[in-house]
């Protein structure tokens, strides 16, 4: 991480801690700490997807899907086979992984577009299939009964406490994704980006980056997915819809497509947008968001992260390290 | 074929053909490559030189023939194993990483001698360390060696197309190849900065990399290659010593009938 993520690190970090309490002094408001907490599981879907967009270049419209893999095997094996929420999370993890991996097997060794038809489908017949067994998933109607978190063998029932627990999970995921990006790794990922011959051509394995990096957005998802899960407790397949996954999609790109920072950014202000600000507009939300996504391409084709100012002072050290791009 | 007994070949090419569709580009090249040359391949225009590069840099599977290297097979292995094994190249048209700086153009090309991974890198693992100081140090080192040491934070992308083209070949070296395929790298480039770049191709040669050089310019060959090979619609039409290549009857037709 450079000096601009630990300001970044700093300003956001104080803004998340102070959030709650602030907000819960004034009763209209209060349940911002609900929004945010929702902001913050989409945030983690956002950062995988922001990994494998923004940096590697390649697009995915089926995040929802690894999102509702995530959430259903927690669901399921919590709520039928009364497994330890805990326990059931990595078990999403894996099979969200695993479908990732078998998609991308076949699509990521080939330049082009391939990913974002495959996940397109794929993203369609996993909300089929959610609406469809009922048995397992319970249909239409929803999964409920699903229990909700518990820390240290005290349930999580606070929003506070969920809100921290999840902005916490946040924060490490995001500071797991910045070394990467700073590093062997995200240089690769950049640079398959840019010049998909060139990087193969210097030695890089560019498919294997492209399927790891594939992988780890469906991981980020499915973690979501279940802690979102267990903090709404009962799921409804509506959830995981190619809607959603464009969702995704749009919340990294108004962030800013090449930055970390950015995709949080853009996931707050969509998440509040949506679940807030604009339900009354319900009808026309993909037309408020087309417009939204309209706007910053005219205007701010860097994202929302482009609007952070540039911090005063000595900005150069002699061998700078990489930066996030977000600038 | 050829006259000169350079010793075991670092390169062999055996009968390559290369077709597109209905196209032709490269028809039963055999050659080989000896080590610690300058060896250059020339031809005019669409004779099949690049195809050749790509041929056996691997981003292209010849449609039929076998490239070696020190005796073993590499055509069918994916590009970056190629790399790996010591094989490097720049591009014809410049294909760097625009937006990277200079000096993470050359960290990326240290991949194929490096190792840490998404786990090593995202937890910041102790060998990563070091291994991220090491690779920014060599990077650096390469681009002393060229010349680009001032322009390190530079975007790529900025840089003048002399300069991009130098980059271009640094990147190829921080690869540590044992042969590096250089596609036209003065295409572009003025008097001063050919002069410069026929002695860094000279220096590349003595660190004990052997180069393989597709140029159109005809001073810089003759002045600075050990050999030519020269290629004619996908042909094999001529090898020698510059000398022998500059009063080659059917080189000259060749060059003469073009224009
Ligand atoms: N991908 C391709 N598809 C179809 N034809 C191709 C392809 N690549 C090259 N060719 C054809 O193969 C022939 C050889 O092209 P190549 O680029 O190897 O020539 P070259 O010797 O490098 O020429 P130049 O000096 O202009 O760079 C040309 O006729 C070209 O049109
Ligand atoms: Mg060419």
């Amino acid at each position: 991480m450079n000096r601009k993520d630990w300001l970044l690190f700093l300003g956001v970090g104080l803004f998340i801690g102070v959030f709650p309490l602030v907000v819960l002094q004034f009763k209209a408001v209060s349940h911002y700490v609900d929004v945010m907490i929702f902001a913050g599981i989409f945030s983690l879907v956002c950062l995988g997807l922001s990994m494998l967009m923004g940096f590697a270049g390649q697009i995915s419209m089926a995040q929802a899907a690894f999102f509702g893999i995530g959430a259903y095997a927690s669901g399921i094996l919590t709520s039928r086979f009364g497994l330890n929420p805990w326990a059931a999370m990595p078990v999403g993890v894996a099979l969200s992984a695993s479908v990732a991996w078998l998609i991308g097997i076949p699509t990521l060794r080939l330049k082009g577009h391939y990913l974002a038809m495959a996940t397109l489908g794929f993203g369609v017949i996993v909300h089929i299939i959610l609406g469809e067994e009922v048995e397992w998933t319970g249909g239409p109607s929803g999964l409920v009964d699903i229990p909700g978190l518990s820390l240290f063998g005290r349930p999580v029932t606070n929003d506070v406490h969920w809100y921290y627990l999840v902005w916490g999970i946040v924060f490490l995921a995001l500071v797991f994704c910045l070394h990467v990006i700073h590093s062997r790794v995200g240089r690769a990922l950049r640079a398959i980006h840019e010049e998909e011959t060139a990087a193969e051509a210097m030695g890089v394995p560019t498919a294997r980056f492209k399927l790891q990096v594939f992988v780890l957005s469906a991981v980020f998802a499915a973690v979501a997915g279940s802690l979102y899960t267990h903090y709404v407790t009962c799921l409804n397949p509506g959830s995981f819809n190619l809607m959603w996954s464009i969702r995704f999609l749009l919340m990294v790109m108004v962030g800013g497509m090449r930055s970390l920072w950015g995709a949080i950014m853009g996931t707050v202000l969509l998440t509040f947008v949506g679940n807030e600000w604009l339900q009354v507009f319900a009808d026309f939300e993909v037309l408020i968001y087309g417009a939204i996504l309209l706007v910053v391409a005219m205007f701010f084709p860097g994202g929302l992260v482009s609007l952070v100012p540039r911090w005063p002072g000595p900005r150069k050290d002699p061998i700078p390290a990489a930066s996030d791009g977000g600038s | 074929m050829d006259s000169h007994d350079f010793g075991k070949a670092i390169l062999e090419l055996e009968d390559i053909t290369m077709q597109f569709g209905g196209i032709t580009a490269l028809q039963g090249v055999t050659y080989q490559v000896p080590p610690d040359v300058i060896q250059a391949v020339i031809g005019p225009n669409g004779a099949g030189k690049t195809t050749l590069f790509h041929c056996i840099s691997g981003l292209l599977q010849p449609t039929s023939g076998c490239v070696r290297m020190n005796g073993h097979r590499i055509n069918g292995l994916p590009p970056h194993r190629i790399t790996a094994l010591g094989i490097a190249r720049t591009f014809q048209h410049v294909a760097l990483f625009k937006s990277m700086t200079v000096l993470e153009n050359v960290m990326l090309a240290r991949h194929p001698r490096t190792h840490s991974g998404f786990l090593a890198t995202g937890f910041r693992l102790p060998g990563m360390r070091s291994e991220e100081k090491q690779i920014r140090e060599s990077a650096a080192c390469f681009l002393d060696f060229v010349g680009l040491e001032d322009d390190a934070h530079l975007e790529a992308g900025t840089l003048p197309l002399g300069k991009q083209k130098i980059l271009e070949i640094a990147r190829a070296l921080a690869t540590e190849p044992r042969l590096v395929l250089l596609d036209e790298p003065a295409g572009g480039l003025n008097m001063r900065e050919t002069e410069e770049l026929g002695e860094l191709i000279r220096r590349i040669r003595e660190k004990g990399t052997t180069v393989m050089l597709v140029e159109h310019d005809m001073n810089l060959i003759m002045e600075i290659s050990d050999r030519i090979l020269v290629l004619h619609y996908g042909r094999h039409l001529a090898t020698g010593t510059p000398v022998e290549i500059k009063d080659h009857p059917a080189v000259i037709e060749a060059y003469l009938g073009e224009g």
